[in-house]
C-alpha cells in the first residue's frame, strides 16, 4: 500500500441511505430469467467442450447400520448410463473431518468412503449418465442390501452430553451469579420447558453442483455461501493443493445456512467428472434434501425465571439440549438471548448434545437464536403476565446498557427504543383485545438480540483507464444484497457513479472473505471492500501529486484537490491500478459486546371454533447500526420476520420411527405461502456502530426471525388463553382449549 | 421415471382400447400421474393422452335442471362456470379451496376425481404401503398419521382421499359416466364409484381397465345454503385436516333439509344419509348438530397423531351448519 | 395391444414411436415428436418421452429462466404461461404440448441482455424489491402475469364472498391467488405490492 502523503485525505464517508435505497444490480437479470444459479451452466460458459453429465443419487433406508451389498448390474445396463460410483468403486479420499475443525465448513468430507449408514436418507450410491432422465431411471434400478443396527433416533433431555469434549474443550456454558440461590428466593418463578422442532432450510435452489476437470484443475459451480470454505474442503477430501481447486457460486438461489456446508453433491460429480473425463452436474430432488443437507435441530429447552417484587429479573438460566448427528459437534447457540437479552442477578445457561442416528444438523437462519427466543421470550411474556406487568414494560424495566455474562458494555444498543418506537407506532397502549365472530383477536410482544461478528475478509479493487472500478472478492449474494451494498460501498468510498462500478463476487480465483453467514456478510466483505477502496484512494492520491495540505476529496469520478480535478482513470495509466484491502476483528471490538437489537409487535386471530391462526399483523422495530440500502434491508428483516411466523404457526418437521423424516416435500413440509403473510411493517431506527468496524453497520440478515415467534405465541395466549409450549403451534394443540361450542 | 411410450388418443375408443393393455395409463392434466412417476410410485409403459379427444371439455346444462361436466373440464374453467357459480357454489367453492392455481389450470375433473392418497407413507417408496405394495403392510397405522383417516379405514389402509371437488360432488349426488374398452357405458353414483379399502387398498374406484371417465352429470341443486369450509395447517395450499361440505334449508330455526360431507378424514368423500335424517325437522343447535356428527362419525377412531380431526370435525361440522 | 396391432395404432392415431412389444423390456427410451412454439419461436423436437415441459426448456432449449424447485408442483418456481394460462411446467410432459404456444420468463421482456425492454410485471417486480434470492421470480412473475389475467376475465378464488360478482383484486384477494408460488426468502409483501401496481396500472 503506498504511503499517503500529507495531503488532507479524510476518510471515505459513507452515506446513510436516502429515499427508498437503489434496486438490486442484479435484479434486472433475476427478473428477465437471465441470472444464472450453478447447474445452469452450459458447457462454452465453463471452456468444456463436452457435453454435461447427468448425476443421480441413490439413498440410504434404514437409520443405522452397514451395507452388506450393492447390486448396480442393472443400473449399468440402463441406457445411457456411463458410471455407477458406490463404496465399491469409489476411489480414495481423505478421512471425514476433523472433526472439530477450525472452520468445520471446510471439513474433508469424502462420499461412499465406508459400508456404514449413519442417517436414513444418506447417498450411497451415484449413477450418471447422458441425460436427466436416463439417469434417474437407472438410479432406482441399484439395489442395496442393509444389515440394520438398533438406531438411536428419539431426542430426550437425558441423552445430551456435555459437547466440550467435541470442542477442543471449549464449553458453552455461562454461569453468572448463583442461579439456584437467586432463583429460589424470587417471589415470582417461571419454571417451564419448551420444545422447538427441527426445520429444514428448503431454499427454493435444490442444492446442486455442476463439476469439471481441466488441465488437473478442478472447478465446482455451487451454491456455496462460502466459496473459500468449499474450496478447503474439496481441496481436503481429494488431497489437492488449494489452487488446484475454484469453486464458483456467482448466484445462490436461497442459503439460510443450509449452503454455508458443502455436500455429497459436490464431491461425487467432481470424482465422476474426474473418472469420466467430462463435465458432470447434479441436483438433489427436493424429497432428498431433507436427508442429504442439513437441518435446524430439535431442540428441549427448560426456561426458569425467578422475578422480584420490583418486576426486576433476578435469575434466570436457560438450559436446552440439542440433536446433532451420531458422527458430528454441530452446537446450536440456542441460549444467547438469555446470556445478553436481560439484566439480571444470576444467569446460568447450559448447552447439551444428543447424538442421534439422524442427519446432520447444522446452522439455519439466526442458528440458534431463532429456537431459543422462542423458548426465551415466551418464557418472558409468562414471567410478565405472573407480576402482572406489561410485557413491554416488563422488558423495558430488564434493559441493560452491560453484557450480562461478560461484563462487557455493548457497543451500541437501542433495544429500549425499539420498544419504544415500536410500541408507539403499532399502537400498542390503545390494543384491544376482544373477539369479531368466530375469531379471537390477541396482541403479543417479543425482543430480539443477534450477536453481531466481524470475520477476517478481503477484497481487490481495479481502477480501468476508462474509469470503471471493478471489485473482486470471494464474497456470495445469497439474496442477501451483498452485490448491492457492496457496489454502494465502492462507489460511495471512491465518488465513482454506481453504474460505473461493477462488483463481482461468487469465485475463489479472488481474494478470500467469509462469504454469507451469521449475518457477517455485508459488514466483513463490505468493510474489506472499504479497507481496499481506502487503500485505493491513498494511491490514486500519489499519483496526483497533490501539494501538501490541499483538501482533497472524491467525487463524480475524479479526485478534487483544491479547485484542480483529476478524473481517476487518467490517473492509473493504461495498465489500470488494482490494490487490495483486508478487515479482521481488532482489539477494540474485543473489549465491546456487539449485537443488533429488534422488537416484534404482532396481532393474530384464533379461530374459536377450529383453531386456525392468522397473523393479521406485524410490526418490527430493528436498530441494525446503518441501514446500506433501506430497499435490501428492509426485504431481509421482512424475511426474517415471516420465518419467524413460520416458525411460530407452521414449520417443523418430525421423525418417524424409522429414523426418516417424515416431511420430505413441499407438500408435506409447509412453509409459509402469501396467504399466510398480514400486513408487515418494519422500521429500520437510525443508528450508527461505533465500533464494530469502520463502516458503521450491524448485520441485519437474521435478527428478524429472532422473536417474531415469540410474539405471535405470546398473541396467542392473549387471543385464547392457551400456552402451547411445542412449536409450532398447530390448531390441534389449541383445540383442547378452545371454548366449547354451544 | 422408466419409459414409456406415449401416444395421443383421437377418441374415447382409441383411449380406452389402448389404455386397457397392462401398464397403461391414462394422462390428462398430468398433476397427479407425473408426481407420482417421478417417485416411481406409478410406472406405467404406455401413457394415453386424451387431452386432445374432442367433446369433453364442455358444460352443458341438462333438460331436468342439472349440468353434464367433460371429464376434461379443467378445475379452473369449472370453478368460475357461470352455471356452476350460480346454481353449484358449494362445488365452486370446494374447487377453489383446492391446489392452486396453476394446478387448477392443469388438473382436470375426471383426473381430480381418480386422484391418489397423499399418505406420506404411500409416498415413500422405503415404507411399508399396501396401497401402493400389496401385502408390504402399512406404516401409517403405527407411525406418522396426523394426515391420515379417522372413518372408513381398515386394518390394512388408513389413507385419506384428498379431493376437495369430490366431496362436494358427493353431496351434489354426482353421477360418473364412464365408458369401457367395449364401448359400453356407465353411470355410477359417486359413492358406488369410490371403494373403501378393506383388505385390498390397491382397489380405489370401480373402473375396470381401460374404462374412462368421460363426464360428471350433476342432478339439480337440492334447495339451501351451499358452503364449503377446509381447515388446514396454512392458509392456502395445503390439503385438508377436516373439510366440511354442506347444503342446509332451514325454517323458523330449525333444519327442513341437511345435506353435509366430510373431506380429509376417510378413504373417500364422507357422507352418511342416516346422520343427515337425524337433522331435518331439529332445531339449528350445537346439540343437534353434534348428535348427527357422531352418526356421521360412528365408529370413528384417531390413530395417535390424527386423535384431534374427530373434534376437529365435530367443531368444523357446527361452525358451517350453526347459527 | 400387441405387433401389427400397435403398428396399427401408430398409423392411425400418430402414435410417437412404436413401443418393443413388452413395453417392460424396452432399453432404449422411447422419443416423442411434436412441435411447439416457445417464446414465439417455432420448434420442431424430437425427444425423450420422459421429458417434462420444464426439462425441455432448461436442459434441451437451454432456456434456464424457468426453475425447478421441487419438481412435483408443489413450489410453482416452474410456472410458464400455455397459450396465455399459467401452469406448472414440472408437471407436464412436453410430448404433450404439441401445437402449444409457451411463453416463459425469457419471453416476457422485449428484446435480449441488459438492455430488455422489461414488461410491466417485471418493473414492478425490480422497483418492489419483489425477490432476494431470484429463484422463484420467474416462477411468480409468469404467475403473476397469467393471475392478473384470471381476475380480468372474471375467475373467482376462494375467497371471493360473492360468486356472482367481479371481485376487486384486494390484498385478501392476490396473495389467495398468488398462493401457488412459494417464496422461502419472503419477499411476500413486496411481491404483493409489485402485482397491485402492475393490476392498478391496468398493464
Amino acid at each position: 500500500m503506498p504511503q499517503a502523503p500529507d495531503a488532507l485525505l479524510p476518510a471515505p464517508e459513507l452515506s446513510a441511505p436516502i429515499g427508498p435505497g437503489n434496486v438490486r444490480r442484479e435484479g434486472h437479470s433475476k427478473v428477465t430469467g437471465n441470472a444464472l444459479y450453478s447447474v445452469e451452466y452450459q458447457p462454452d460458459q465453463i471452456g468444456a467442450t463436452e457435453p454435461i453429465l447427468y448425476g443421480a443419487a441413490v439413498l440410504s433406508t434404514i437409520a443405522r447400520g452397514r451395507i452388506a451389498a450393492i447390486d448396480t448390474k442393472n443400473a449399468q445396463a440402463m441406457p445411457g448410463v456411463r458410471l455407477v460410483l458406490t463404496a465399491d468403486n469409489v476411489p480414495r479420499q481423505s478421512p471425514w473431518g476433523p472433526l472439530n475443525a477450525p472452520v468445520r465448513f471446510a471439513r474433508s468430507q469424502p462420499v461412499f468412503f465406508d459400508r456404514t449408514v449413519r442417517y436414513f436418507g444418506e447417498p450411497v450410491a451415484f449413477v450418471v449418465a447422458d441425460t436427466f432422465e436416463n439417469a434417474t431411471a437407472a438410479a432406482d434400478l441399484v439395489s442395496v442390501r442393509y444389515e440394520p443396527l438398533d438406531a438411536s433416533i428419539v431426542l430426550k433431555e437425558s441423552g445430551g452430553i456435555n459437547p466440550a469434549p467435541l470442542h477442543g474443550g471449549k464449553s458453552a456454558d455461562s454461569r453468572t451469579g448463583n442461579f439456584d440461590e437467586a432463583f429460589a428466593q424470587s417471589p415470582h418463578q417461571i419454571d417451564v420447558r419448551y420444545d422447538t422442532p427441527y426445520q429444514n432450510h428448503a431454499a427454493m435452489e435444490l442444492q446442486g453442483s455442476l463439476a469439471h476437470w481441466k488441465d488437473g484443475k478442478l472447478t465446482v459451480y455451487a451454491p456455496a455461501q462460502i466459496p473459500d470454505a468449499m474450496q478447503e474442503g474439496l481441496a481436503a477430501t481429494f488431497g489437492l493443493p488449494k489452487d488446484r481447486v475454484r469453486v464458483v457460486a456467482r448466484l445462490i438461489g436461497g442459503g439460510f445456512g443450509g449452503k454455508l456446508p458443502y455436500f455429497s453433491d459436490s464431491v461425487a460429480c467432481a470424482i465422476a467428472s474426474r473418472i469420466l473425463k467430462q463435465p458432470v452436474k447434479f441436483s438433489f430432488t427436493r424429497q432428498q434434501m431433507f436427508t442429504a443437507t442439513t437441518h435446524r435441530p430439535a431442540v428441549l429447552h427448560h426456561v426458569r425465571i425467578g422475578v422480584g417484587a420490583d418486576g426486576h429479573i433476578h435469575a434466570l438460566a436457560h438450559d436446552v439440549v440439542s440433536q446433532t448427528a451420531s458422527f458430528d459437534n454441530y452446537l446450536d447457540g440456542d441460549t444467547m438471548g438469555a446470556k445478553g437479552l436481560y439484566r439480571a442477578d444470576a444467569i446460568q445457561t447450559t448447552q447439551r448434545i444428543a447424538r442421534l442416528d439422524l442427519p446432520r444438523s447444522d446452522s439455519m437462519r439466526s442458528p440458534g437464536d431463532a429456537s431459543g427466543t422462542l423458548a426465551l421470550e415466551s418464557g418472558i411474556d409468562e414471567a410478565a403476565r405472573l407480576c402482572g406487568l406489561d410485557p413491554v414494560e416488563f422488558r423495558l424495566r430488564n434493559d441493560t446498557q452491560i453484557n450480562p455474562s461478560t461484563g462487557q458494555p455493548f457497543s451500541s444498543r437501542h433495544l429500549a427504543e425499539c420498544l419504544r418506537q415500536g410500541a408507539e407506532k403499532f399502537g400498542w397502549s390503545t390494543r384491544r383485545k376482544r373477539r369479531e365472530g368466530e375469531w379471537l383477536i390477541g396482541y403479543g410482544v417479543a425482543a430480539a438480540m443477534r450477536d453481531n461478528m466481524l470475520r477476517p475478509s478481503s477484497a481487490e479493487v481495479t481502477l480501468a483507464p476508462d474509469g470503471v472500478l471493478v471489485a473482486r472478492l470471494a464474497m456470495t449474494d445469497p439474496g442477501t444484497g451483498s452485490i448491492t451494498v457492496l457496489s454502494q460501498i465502492a462507489s460511495e468510498a471512491m465518488g465513482i457513479p454506481l453504474d460505473r462500478v461493477t462488483v463481482l463476487i461468487g469465485d475463489t480465483d479472488f481474494p478470500p472473505t467469509a462469504g454469507s453467514g451469521g449475518s457477517f456478510g455485508a459488514e466483513s466483505a463490505g468493510s474489506a471492500l472499504y479497507e481496499a477502496c481506502v487503500a485505493l484512494r491513498g494511491a490514486l492520491q500519489s499519483k496526483a501529486e497533490v501539494a501538501a495540505g490541499t483538501h482533497l476529496h472524491f467525487a463524480d469520478g475524479a479526485l478534487i484537490a483544491g479547485d484542480r480535478r483529476y478524473p481517476l482513470g487518467r490517473l492509473v495509466g493504461a495498465a489500470g491500478l488494482t490494490v487490495q484491502g483486508h478487515t479482521a476483528p481488532g482489539m477494540e471490538a474485543k473489549r465491546y459486546a456487539e449485537a443488533t437489537f429488534g422488537a416484534h409487535f404482532v396481532e393474530v386471530a384464533v379461530n374459536a371454533v377450529t383453531g386456525e391462526m392468522r397473523c393479521r399483523r406485524m410490526l418490527g422495530a430493528f436498530a441494525a447500526g446503518r441501514i446500506l440500502n433501506a430497499r435490501t434491508a428492509r426485504s431481509q428483516a421482512l424475511g426474517g420476520m415471516i420465518w419467524g411466523l413460520s416458525s411460530a404457526l407452521i414449520e417443523g418437521n418430525v421423525v418417524d420411527p424409522r429414523g426418516q423424516f417424515v416431511m420430505r416435500d413441499l407438500a408435506n413440509y409447509h412453509v409459509p405461502i402469501m396467504a399466510d403473510v398480514g400486513a408487515i411493517d418494519v422500521m429500520l431506527l437510525p443508528e450508527i456502530e461505533p465500533v464494530a468496524n469502520p463502516i458503521g453497520i450491524k448485520g441485519i440478515g437474521e435478527v428478524g426471525i429472532n422473536g417474531a415467534g415469540a410474539a405471535i405465541a405470546n398473541a396467542i395466549f392473549d387471543a385464547c388463553g392457551v400456552r402451547v409450549r411445542s412449536f409450532p403451534i398447530t390448531l390441534d394443540k389449541l383445540l383442547p382449549g378452545l371454548p366449547t361450542l354451544t | 421415471m422408466k419409459s414409456f411410450s406415449y401416444m395421443r388418443a383421437r377418441d374415447v375408443t382409441e383411449a380406452t382400447r389402448a389404455a386397457q393393455r397392462p401398464g397403461s395409463k391414462v394422462i390428462a392434466g398430468g398433476t397427479n400421474l407425473l408426481d407420482l412417476a417421478k417417485l416411481s410410485i406409478e410406472r406405467p409403459s404406455a401413457l394415453i393422452d386424451v387431452n386432445r379427444i374432442p367433446g369433453l371439455k364442455e358444460i352443458r346444462r341438462l333438460p331436468d335442471g342439472g349440468v353434464r361436466i367433460g371429464a376434461l373440464v379443467t378445475n379452473a374453467d369449472l370453478a368460475a362456470h357461470p352455471l356452476i357459480r350460480e346454481h353449484y357454489p358449494l362445488l365452486s367453492r370446494a374447487i377453489l379451496a383446492g391446489a392452486s392455481g396453476q394446478i387448477r389450470n392443469m388438473a382436470t375433473t375426471g383426473g381430480n376425481l381418480l386422484q391418489r392418497t397423499r399418505c406420506v407413507q404411500f409416498y415413500d417408496t422405503s415404507d411399508r404401503c399396501n396401497k401402493r405394495a400389496p401385502g408390504s403392510g402399512c406404516g401409517a397405522l403405527d407411525g406418522a398419521n396426523r394426515m391420515n383417516a379417522i372413518v372408513g379405514g381398515s386394518a390394512s389402509c388408513i389413507a385419506v382421499h384428498p379431493s376437495d371437488m369430490a366431496v362436494a360432488m358427493r353431496i351434489l349426488d354426482a353421477v360418473v359416466e364412464t365408458t369401457d374398452a367395449h364401448g359400453a357405458h356407465r353411470r355410477i353414483p359417486i359413492d358406488d364409484f369410490y371403494v373403501l379399502p378393506d383388505a385390498a387398498p390397491q382397489h380405489e374406484t370401480v373402473l375396470t381397465p381401460g374404462e374412462m371417465i368421460t363426464g360428471v352429470s350433476l342432478p339439480a341443486p337440492p334447495q339451501g345454503m351451499q358452503s364449503y369450509r377446509k381447515v388446514r395447517d396454512r392458509a392456502s395450499y395445503a390439503f385438508a385436516l377436516v373439510s366440511v361440505g354442506a347444503i342446509a334449508a332451514v325454517e323458523e330455526g330449525h333444519f327442513t333439509r341437511v345435506r353435509f360431507a366430510f373431506g380429509g378424514i376417510a378413504p373417500k368423500p364422507w357422507r352418511i344419509e342416516a346422520a343427515e335424517a337425524a337433522l331435518r325437522g331439529k332445531p339449528r343447535n350445537a346439540q343437534a348438530i353434534s348428535t348427527a356428527c357422531d352418526i356421521a362419525l360412528a365408529g370413528a377412531a384417531g390413530h395417535g397423531d390424527n386423535d384431534f380431526k374427530i373434534a376437529l370435525a365435530h367443531r368444523t361440522l357446527i361452525a358451517v351448519l350453526g347459527a | 395391444m400387441q405387433g401389427s396391432a400397435l403398428a396399427a395404432a401408430v398409423a392411425q392415431t400418430g402414435l410417437v414411436q412404436a413401443a418393443p412389444p413388452d413395453p417392460d423390456a424396452a432399453r432404449d427410451a422411447l422419443t416423442g415428436s411434436f412441435s411447439i412454439v416457445i417464446n414465439s419461436a417455432p420448434h420442431q423436437m424430437t425427444v425423450d418421452t420422459r421429458v417434462t415441459l420444464l426439462d425441455l426448456l432448461r436442459e434441451r432449449l437451454m432456456l434456464t429462466g424457468t426453475k425447478k424447485g421441487c419438481d412435483h408442483g408443489q413450489c410453482g418456481a416452474c410456472t410458464v404461461l400455455v397459450n396465455g394460462r399459467r401452469v406448472l411446467s414440472c408437471l407436464s410432459l412436453a410430448v404433450m404440448h404439441d401445437g402449444d404456444h409457451v411463453t416463459t420468463v425469457e419471453g416476457l421482456a422485449e428484446g435480449h441482455g441488459p438492455d430488455a425492454k422489461l414488461h410491466p410485471m417485471q418493473a414492478a417486480f425490480l422497483e418492489h424489491d419483489g425477490f432476494q434470492c431470484g429463484y422463484c421470480t420467474p416462477g411468480q412473475i409468469c404467475s403473476a402475469v397469467g393471475m392478473l389475467d384470471e381476475w380480468r376475465n372474471g375467475a373467482p378464488s376462494l375467497v371471493t364472498d360473492d360468486l356472482s360478482a367481479h371481485p376487486e383484486l384486494s390484498p385478501a384477494e392476490l396473495h389467495e391467488r398468488m398462493s401457488g408460488n412459494i417464496c422461502r426468502c419472503s419477499a411476500y409483501p413486496n411481491i404483493a405490492e409489485a402485482i397491485l401496481a402492475v393490476s392498478r396500472e391496468g398493464a
